[in-house]
């Protein structure tokens, strides 16, 4: 079956969500937190819930695991409708944000819970807790109370507990906002090694947009209640569809052009320095129309002032980061854009704060969105 | 360079003139004011002078209460084999712990059906009823229990100890509602989510998370309505049958007849285990710092 | 690694849109439904009781108060509206004429005072105490607050039965007055309004100290900084700053003594040894001595109402806080 961004996929997604919407309250203060929304995600998929707080992410994911009820739509596990079946009935586990593990249980006893709840022999559980213990790397901790571990230690022994059952779906809901950065580096690694050991699928909450990328197959980004786009990390970051999506992911620098040619899918545009580029235009731009150009900054590059550019500037100023520097070029043709070069060979002081300046832009670096 | 030297100093700013009016080297206090500590000392000392003097001259040797000759435990062994002062003390117990058993199970039930929930209809409701005993005069409600129940006793003949059970059930109920509720609000829902997350149906939910974790509350709930139901009078007197003794009527009747040595040694005891009780309850339920 | 899980969920159902919407509202309806019955389910047992035994009770007596008593015990069904009519009036036994029943005035009269004059002693003892504990560091609060909650949870009846040892004319204070000479009779204190008053206060001044102290905690000592900054005097700090604020504190806490205060029943029978009545006391005795249920039961019912308002009086303003 093929899903909403043409990719192919074997067998029944893992989770599906057709037309969900939710809404909270009722009358005028009603809330709508997801509004019409699809999405198919496939099995032993690492895929990510991606956008701003208020978007809506979470709440997908309460309806995926059964907290929730959506207002409209359906859910469906493995081609199974879920809507109407509480969290128990379905074989979907979490891994919450504030962890929520039992205080009053052990390490082992909290792992070992949802194994006990279905109802496995002793053994079998024992044998479990073990092997997850291990695979987090948590086995010198089996017998303590949770208060007695840190941080990372609580976030692996929820992750332990979550995977024990076997799951269909692991539902993750901002785990390593609470974490860090060295250790939200670390367990990142680790996340991801444990979605391939385990194979099972892993549905990722976040609103660090670095996280989505480093971290998931494909990503889904939300803004208010909808899915603005589904891709693979490279497709989001380099054909954002969008000005959110481009705002939203990395930093990006937006040129206004007009539409001079149109023929089918191809046209010319005119750039605001004059220069005219061949583009792949969507249906909803006429001749004469604007569109709003998306460009990442490290697609730009600096030549001298003259002719073979495609727009022209004055340096502003350049801010040093290590890696790399920063120049924010003031156009000719009025605004401004963010130039981003890699010191490749060490901090070159060759501009200075007022040179003038030639952007070179490679067309397909060109991204049209479609507002 | 004088003010440089007190801000080095850690004094705030130069010294003014004034300053030879304030207390040497002590800042402006803004919570002080005068004579609210002796206040706070007096009441204090007001509030456990009365125990104190009680609980002093119990130990008293002479058997006029009043006149102290010498120290003696003699009084408390005396009221300690005291028969109608260890059958009044036996049948509180029972009642008591009749009661609590009742009303802590009730109200267990009833704060996890009133609390972290929505606002369904009838919740105010349930809510106003379960205080309602607190909100009446012990008087009204003693004289309505006993015109009720004499009512009941005519038209079955059922006679027992159960109406004072009963009686004590009622208000008790409350009294160990309100400390488990405050527990269970306390209560992160998360909890109950990640379990049924974990396969666990509601009824296992509660077994093993809820229930656990609400122990302390339900305990502190019980000893308060075994506290209240132990120290009740009002109620008592009035509910009560004949033979029906608990502690406190006994010290209310002996005070008609006459005060006695072995009166002030049990009522010391009688003060001592409450304060005890008080003390275990306020541990339990002391909120966790932050 | 594949085990087996929970129970794999059923068929799969249509998933038209329109057939999605209602299913999923439905289903979510009546998931809540049964929620909402098992939660009234849970309370039902102490609602019976509370019911059963504390409202229905009290049904009763409001049925007895307009029916005749009855020669020994109990009454005769019979509608008599006497006993209302005596909670304010007297009949002259020969004109049938109407005239004020002072003799209750005066104990409606006594316990309203008495009550009030509870409050308000409480209140000056206990604010201060109340300031003086918010105002320790964090570990001696505790104490303190342990301190005064202890004797409150302590048995009543023994703290007034204490207190009656104390000042009785046998009682510890003459005794020790006598003996050093200072007096050559004992002081009548028992049995007075003082003795009353004592016991009530003594009894209940827990319940002002902890209301108060709740509000005083919570109390932003930066606003009395700049009221001192702003020129006032220590006595105007606390009477336009501090006590305004604390207002909640120190309603609650009066309503907390007032209404025990005016329906207190043992401590007058104590200390005040029935010849000081409240109302309790006379309740008690229309159920005794005097023989007359109605009038008891329209009293007690009338004690009720009086607390009634003052609670809904307490709502009501604690409401327009909120409002605020």
């Amino acid at each position: 079956m093929r899903l909403q961004d043409g990719a192919e996929l074997t067998g029944l997604p893992a989770v599906e969500a057709k037309n969900v919407t939710k809404t909270f309250g009722a009358g005028p203060d009603a809330v709508v937190a997801l509004d019409n929304v699809s999405v198919t995600i496939g099995q032993n998929e690492f895929f990510t819930l991606l956008g701003p707080s208020g978007c809506g992410k979470t709440t997908l994911l309460r309806l995926t695991a059964g907290f929730e009820m959506p207002t409209a739509g359906s859910i469906l596990l493995e081609g199974h409708e879920v809507a109407h079946l509480p969290p128990f009935k379905r074989p979907v586990n979490t891994v919450f944000q504030s962890y929520a593990l039992f205080p009053h249980l052990t390490v082992a006893q909290n792992i070992g819970f949802g194994l006990k709840m279905l109802g496995r022999k002793r053994k079998v559980i024992d044998e479990a807790v073990t092997e997850m213990l291990k695979l987090v790397r948590m086995e010198p901790m089996r017998n303590r109370k949770v208060h007695q571990l840190s941080g990372g230690q609580q976030q692996r022994v929820a992750l332990a507990r979550a995977l024990a059952p076997q799951p269909k779906v692991l539902l993750l809901d901002e785990p390593l906002s609470a974490l860090d950065l060295k250790l939200r580096k670390e367990m990142q690694i680790e996340l991801k090694r444990l979605q391939h050991e385990t194979g099972i699928t892993f549905i990722f909450v976040t609103h660090d947009q670095e996280e989505a990328l480093t971290m998931s197959d494909r990503v889904a980004v939300m803004s208010r209640g909808k899915i603005l786009q589904i891709g693979t990390p490279t497709e989001i970051y380099e054909h954002p569809v969008d000005r959110f999506v481009a705002d939203f992911i990395g930093e990006t620098n937006f040129i206004e052009a007009e539409v001079t040619q149109r023929i089918g899918n191809k046209g010319e545009i005119r750039l605001p320095s004059g220069i005219e580029v061949p583009r792949e235009l969507g249906q909803h731009v006429a001749v004469g129309g604007k569109v709003t150009l998306a460009i990442r900054p490290e697609r730009i590059d600096l030549v001298r002032p003259g002719a073979d550019c495609h727009l022209a500037g004055k340096v502003e100023n350049i801010v040093y980061f290590g890696t790399d520097t920063h120049f924010h070029i003031d156009l000719d043709s009025g605004g401004d854009v963010t130039v981003r070069v890699q010191n490749r060979r060490g901090h070159q002081d060759v501009l200075k704060m007022g040179d003038a300046v030639g952007l070179r832009i490679a067309p397909e670096a060109m991204q049209v969105l479609k507002d | 360079m004088t003010a440089v030297a007190d801000t080095r100093r850690g004094r705030p700013g130069p010294r003014p003139v004034a300053a030879a009016a304030r207390p040497k080297g002590r800042r402006f206090d803004v919570k002080t004011l005068p004579g609210f500590a002796v206040m706070a000392w007096f009441c204090v000392v007001a509030l456990y002078t009365p125990i104190a003097v009680l609980v002093a001259y119990s130990f008293n040797d002479n058997n006029t209460v009043v006149i102290w000759t010498q120290f003696s435990v003699r009084w408390y062994g005396i009221a300690l084999n005291d028969e109608e002062i260890r059958d009044a003390a036996l049948l509180s117990l029972k009642v008591a712990f009749l009661a609590s058993l009742f009303a802590t199970t009730f109200a267990t039930m009833a704060a996890i059906a009133t609390t972290r929930v929505p606002n369904y209809r009838g919740l105010t409701f349930i809510y106003a009823i379960i205080n309602q005993p607190l909100m009446v005069p012990e008087i009204v409600t003693g004289i309505a229990t006993i015109v009720f129940f004499g009512l009941i006793r005519q038209a079955t003949g059922i006679y027992g100890i159960g109406y004072l059970i009963t009686a004590h059930i009622v208000f008790c109920i409350p009294f160990a509602y309100l400390p488990i509720r405050a527990r269970l609000e306390d209560m992160d829902r998360t909890f109950e989510n990640a379990a049924a997350d974990l396969y666990a149906s509601p009824w296992q939910a509660f077994r093993h998370v809820t229930f656990p974790l609400l122990v302390p509350g339900i305990l502190g709930g019980g000893m308060l309505a075994f506290l209240v139901s132990l120290d009740d009078v009002v109620i008592s007197v009035l509910v009560a049958g004949p033979g029906e003794t608990t502690l406190p009527l006994y010290v209310v009747s002996q005070i008609k007849r006459g005060i006695t040595p072995e009166l002030n040694a049990m009522a010391s005891m009688f003060l001592c285990a409450s304060a005890i009780l008080a003390t275990l309850f306020f541990l339990l339920t002391r909120r966790k710092a932050k | 690694m594949a085990t087996e899980t929970a129970d794999t969920p059923s068929a799969p159902q249509p998933v038209s849109t329109a057939s999605a919407v209602s299913s999923a509202a439905a289903a979510s309806d009546a998931i809540e439904r049964r929620a909402v019955v098992k939660r009234w389910l849970l309370s039902a047992p102490a609602l019976v009781v509370i019911i059963g035994c504390g409202l229905m009770p009290l049904l009763i007596i409001f049925a007895y108060s307009w029916t005749k008593p009855a020669e020994y015990a109990g009454v005769i069904w019979h509608f008599q509206p006497d006993a209302w009519i005596n909670v304010l009036f007297q009949e002259d036994l020969f004109s049938d004429a109407l005239s004020p029943n002072w003799a209750y005035y005066s104990i409606y009269l006594r316990s309203i005072l008495i009550a009030l004059q509870t409050t308000m002693l409480a209140l000056i003892i206990g604010f201060p105490t109340a300031y003086f504990i918010a105002t320790r560091e964090e570990r001696s609060r505790n104490a303190w607050l342990f301190l005064i909650t202890i004797p409150f949870w302590s048995n009543l009846l023994i703290r007034i039965y204490a207190i009656m040892m104390i000042i009785r004319d046998e009682g510890y204070l003459n005794h020790a007055l006598l003996a050093i000479g200072a007096i050559d009779q004992p002081l009548p204190i028992i049995f007075t309004n003082y003795a009353l008053s004592y016991g009530l206060i003594y009894a209940y001044l827990p319940l002002m100290v902890l209301p108060l102290y709740a509000s005083l905690e919570k109390l932003d000592f930066r606003l009395v900084e700049a009221g001192y900054d702003l020129y006032a005097s220590r006595f105007k700090v606390l009477w336009h700053v501090i006590i305004p604020l604390v207002k909640p504190g120190i309603v609650a806490g009066s309503i907390l003594v007032f209404i025990p205060a005016i329906g207190d029943y043992i401590i007058a029978q104590i200390l005040g040894g029935g010849k000081r009545m409240m109302l309790g006391n006379l309740i008690a005795q229309q159920f005794g001595t005097a023989r007359n249920w109605p009038q008891g039961s329209a009293l007690a019912l009338t004690l009720m109402a009086v607390v009634m308002l003052a609670l809904v009086f307490y709502a009501t303003k604690s409401q327009r806080k909120r409002a605020a």
